[in-house]
């Protein structure tokens, strides 16, 4: 893992957090869209904290894209899930919301989940169309020794 | 009566998301690693890869679908049961998908850090 990658793993996180708490703030404000009232997403759209929130997706995407090409699915998914934790600790510090133990517990649970997850091998599966794929990952991908490991060792990933 | 309602609605929500995760990752293990790409031959590369990639549109047009079923779906049930549900239900589906169909070796380490996520996904919003 270079720090590049943490980057990308980082900003998929930050992104999606951010960018979903300021569409539901901005959904709030538009009201209630149904299937009988269409032109309400056109003027949710035109509301600017939805507009944002839409490009900060947009920017969660294409780093979750970016990371898939060097990560397992099963890597990528619970290794941002800390989206989560922020969205709760930004509901406690910023909009001073009470946080029940039971959501204390959820925070625990996913930021154990995570530490379980990044300690592991970042790519583990065989793409035989993947031309890219250095045989440094494949070799370290059966013996299941962390990235950051071999990769130091080497220098082969800069 | 609404309850299967609600929980068809999940379980769709959920399928479909975990299909366009999967579509997405198999499209992107095809274009390769971007940051070596990048390196290569610049970034149009990649968006030219992407772009030409049936996968990639097919995993869009899914997570589409999982979107405006979610949108149903909250119009059925409560957002505190149904986000969460959603969202946890696909952690778990996501891994039994990956390993079947993208070949990924989900060990027990990763079986416990979606478990574990998936649980305090479910705790966190409900």
């Amino acid at each position: 893992m270079t720090f590049r990658k943490y980057l990308v793993l980082a900003g998929i996180t930050v992104f999606a957090a951010a960018g979903d708490s300021m569409l539901s703030h901005g959904m709030k404000q538009t009201g209630t869209i149904s299937i009988h009232h269409l032109q309400g997403v056109i003027l949710a759209i035109l509301n600017p904290w939805v507009a944002v929130g839409i490009v900060l997706l947009l920017a969660f995407f294409a780093s979750y894209m970016n990371a898939l090409s060097w990560a397992d699915l099963t890597y990528v998914l619970p290794a941002t899930s800390l989206g989560y934790v922020l969205l709760a600790l930004v509901a406690k510090f910023a909009l001073h919301e009470q946080v029940s133990p039971m959501r204390w517990l959820g925070i625990a649970l996913i930021s154990g989940g995570v530490g379980f997850v990044a300690g592991g091998p970042a790519l583990t599966a065989q793409h035989p169309d993947a031309n890219s794929k250095s045989p440094l990952l494949e070799k370290e991908a059966r013996s299941g020794v962390p990235e950051h490991a071999s990769a130091a060792s080497t220098g082969a990933e800069s | 009566m609404r309850h299967i309602y609600t929980w068809s609605g999940i379980l769709v929500v959920v399928f479909f998301s975990v299909v366009g995760d999967i579509l997405i990752a198999r499209a992107m293990k095809q274009v390769g690693d971007v940051h070596a790409i990048v390196k290569r031959s610049g970034v149009w590369t990649v968006v030219g890869r992407v772009l030409s990639n049936s996968n990639f549109f097919l995993g869009v047009t899914a997570m589409a679908v999982a979107f405006f079923s979610l949108l149903f779906a909250l119009s059925w049930g409560d957002v505190s049961l149904v986000a969460p549900a959603a969202a946890s239900l696909t952690f778990i589906g996501n891994a039994f998908a990956a390993k079947i169909f993208l070949h990924e070796r989900v060990d027990r380490r990763r079986w416990i850090a979606v478990v574990l996520v998936a649980s305090g996904v479910a705790l966190l919003a409900g």
